[in-house]
């Protein structure tokens, strides 16, 4: 049972084992674990960002295609929420019709972008992601009376999925059982189905034909694989995956915008989790996104703290003052990639 | 019959197979027809034409550069021609692509090991099979769960005598176990044509068996068509039926084994350059 969910894919190390079961324990029951807004928010982000990494994943640790177009697909299942949201106003017709909208136009538009220039070289498809992904912010905030501009755009969801809903009238374990809570499953649940799903595929027959076309594209072909459409599929649902995630941020933060979906400092973001937790390895998904977002999120306040500590050595609490966090931010990383550099997932496979 | 100038024996016998092959036997499995590559001015392959008839072994010699591996690339298709074409049972494949004469049947091993490093062996395997039974775009079921596919790759595994390393990756095989796995991807393929290209080289003498044994069963069944490019002598002796030199591109001579190393075309453009890998190297039997 529980192989044939994680489609035989064993972690292959028990402090990787482990850690991914603590991390998916305090994900399901993060509502009754820590309670208030802000670490329920965290939580829905990190469910979120491992589908959008681990979609990633998909594409460059096991195709070996590099694009910087994965925030624009991200942006465009937002985009396509939020403006059925706001046209059609709260309901969950509208979330199905921005959902199906929304994936639509990402799988076309990856099936163009792969088919265009996979062929070439690998760097050509990286150069026409990026440029296509700049082309379509600059569309996004030229096209203001659609997308909000700059702005972009804030809507109401179901009531069904706010605080204002009331499941029951008790509490459970002090927690209130309302829409708040009823959201944060519906993104937990999709992100778990989703990112099962790829785990799914990479270890399919598809998947290996992946791994085949990554490590020697020449033989592949020569064993009678068409590399070309292999590249392409894999860049449509990897597209199609990042829609969905984009998706689920739009219902869970009730807001869409270029800064929460399309900038390019998510795009590093994304490259960043993959690299930490291992490419090729979809684990690596779920230890990069919670290291990477947990830190995103607390290192300024344990750094606020640690410069109060500090006070009187001058030069170091200047360092540790919390508006240096992305310089810690980023030697975090330099120090995870030189002494990981196949990812945290990478090295705990090695020690076995 | 006149025996002409030293050397006719083998270009006459070319001249007059098509004629007998016309009156007994069947037609050619794989044809090529004036194939000519250019590298800017250098010809690689020039011009040569040639057929090859199904349950035949044919070796491919010539010196280094002599452009046998071009040969092999240009009929299973790595390169393009610059003029003439490559049939394959009467028709014409010079423009399909390599996968899609993979699938019509031709199969390569390459000279120079070329293979899925980060993957386990048997994946290497695998995946051929895999390939062979169309399975590739099935994306929801689990790769372990097709036990037929990975039954048929430890079966050709054992055959190459690669079973017992069947989990390690490529990447951490020795050389001469990295050839066989070379063979094993081409082997699983099944394909109609087999094209070898110096299947043995640089393997140590107690391995380079496993493989010849393997070529001589491959033989044994009829259906097949074997190209094989090979440097010793010996082994060309015990397992051709035919031989083909390239010599600049070109096809110099062409005949029965006996026939064609004794001319004098192929002591001086081919014997004459290598003798030592003519007579050493392989015990005989
Ligand atoms: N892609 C290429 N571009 C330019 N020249 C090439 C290319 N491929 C082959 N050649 C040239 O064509 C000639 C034939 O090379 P080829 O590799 O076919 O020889 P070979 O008979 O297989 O030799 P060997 O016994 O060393 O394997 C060589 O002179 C080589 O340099
Ligand atoms: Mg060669």
């Amino acid at each position: 049972m529980i192989n044939t969910l994680f489609s035989g894919d064993r972690p292959q190390s028990r402090i990787l084992a482990a850690i991914l079961i603590l991390i998916g324990l305090a994900l399901a029951f993060a509502p009754f674990l820590f309670p208030g807004t802000k670490p329920l928010d965290t939580a829905a982000r990190i469910c979120i960002f491992i589908v959008l990494v681990a979609s990633y994943d998909l594409l460059l640790g096991y195709t070996g295609i590099v694009s910087f177009a994965h925030t624009m697909f991200f942006g465009i299942g937002a985009y396509g929420v939020a403006i059925a949201l706001s046209v059609m106003g709260p309901g969950f017709s509208a979330i199905g019709v921005g959902v199906v909208a929304g994936t639509l136009v990402s799988a076309v538009l990856a099936l163009a972008i792969g088919l265009f220039s996979l062929r070439v070289k690998a760097i050509f498809f990286a150069m026409v992601t990026l440029a296509v992904a700049s082309a379509f912010a600059v569309l996004v905030s030229q096209m203001s009376g659609f997308t909000g501009g700059e702005d972009g755009l804030t809507y109401r969801i179901p009531r069904e999925l706010t605080p204002a809903f009331r499941l029951a009238d008790f509490r459970l374990f002090d927690v209130r059982l309302d829409g708040r809570l009823l959201a944060y499953y519906l993104v937990f649940f999709c992100a778990l189905a989703l990112f099962l799903a790829m785990l799914r595929i990479v270890n399919s027959p598809f998947g290996t034909t992946l791994k085949a076309v990554r490590d020697n594209a020449f033989r592949a072909e020569a064993i009678g694989y068409r590399v070309i459409w292999y590249r392409t599929t894999a860049t449509v649902l990897s597209a199609a995956m990042a829609s969905l995630a984009g998706a689920l941020l739009a219902i869970w933060i009730r807001y869409t915008g270029p800064a929460t979906t399309l900038s390019m400092e998510i795009m590093i973001d994304i490259l960043l989790m993959v690299v930490i937790g291992g490419m090729g390895t979809m684990y690596g998904a779920v230890i990069g996104a919670t290291l990477f977002i947990l830190a995103q999120t607390y290192l300024q306040n344990l750094m606020g703290a640690a410069e109060q500590a500090t006070e009187a050595l001058p030069l170091v609490s200047v360092l540790l003052a919390p508006e240096r966090w992305l310089l810690w931010l980023g030697v975090l990383f330099i120090l995870s990639v030189y002494f990981f550099p196949d990812g945290v997932v990478g090295r705990l496979r090695r020690r076995g | 019959m006149q025996a002409g100038a030293d050397g006719h024996d083998c270009l006459r016998y070319s001249t007059q197979l098509p004629e007998i092959r016309a009156v007994t036997r069947e037609p050619p499995v794989l044809e090529t027809e004036n194939l000519t590559i250019r590298f800017g001015g250098h010809v690689a392959v020039d011009n040569v034409s040639c057929a090859f008839e199904r349950g035949t072994l044919t070796a491919i010699v010539g010196p280094n550069g002599a452009g046998k591996t071009t040969y092999f690339n240009l009929v299973s298709g790595q390169l393009r021609a610059s003029a003439g074409r490559v049939r394959l049972n009467g028709e014409d494949i010079t423009r399909k692509g390599v996968a899609e004469r993979c699938d019509r049947g031709i199969g390569r091993a390459f000279q120079l090991t070329n293979l899925f490093a980060n993957l386990s062996v048997r994946e290497n395997v695998r995946l051929v099979v895999q390939s062979r039974a169309n399975r590739g775009f099935d994306i929801f079921s689990r790769a372990s769960a097709h036990v037929e596919l990975i039954e048929r790759a430890e079966h050709v595994l054992a055959e190459v005598r690669l079973i017992d390393k069947r989990d390690m990756p490529v990447s951490a095989l020795p050389h001469g176990d990295q050839r066989k796995l070379e063979v094993a991807l081409m082997i699983a393929l099944s394909p109609q044509v087999l094209m070898f290209d110096e299947p043995t080289a640089g393997m140590s003498v107690d391995e380079v068996p496993v493989i010849l044994d393997l070529i001589r069963d491959l033989k044994k069944d009829r259906d097949r068509t074997i190209l094989l490019v090979e440097h010793k002598m010996d082994v060309i002796r015990t397992l051709a039926d035919r031989i083909i030199v390239l010599h600049n591109g070109a096809l110099v001579a062409d005949g029965e084994p006996g026939e064609v190393m004794c001319s004098p075309i192929v002591q001086e453009a081919y014997l004459g350059k290598a003798p030592e890998a003519a007579s050493t190297e392989v015990v005989h039997g």
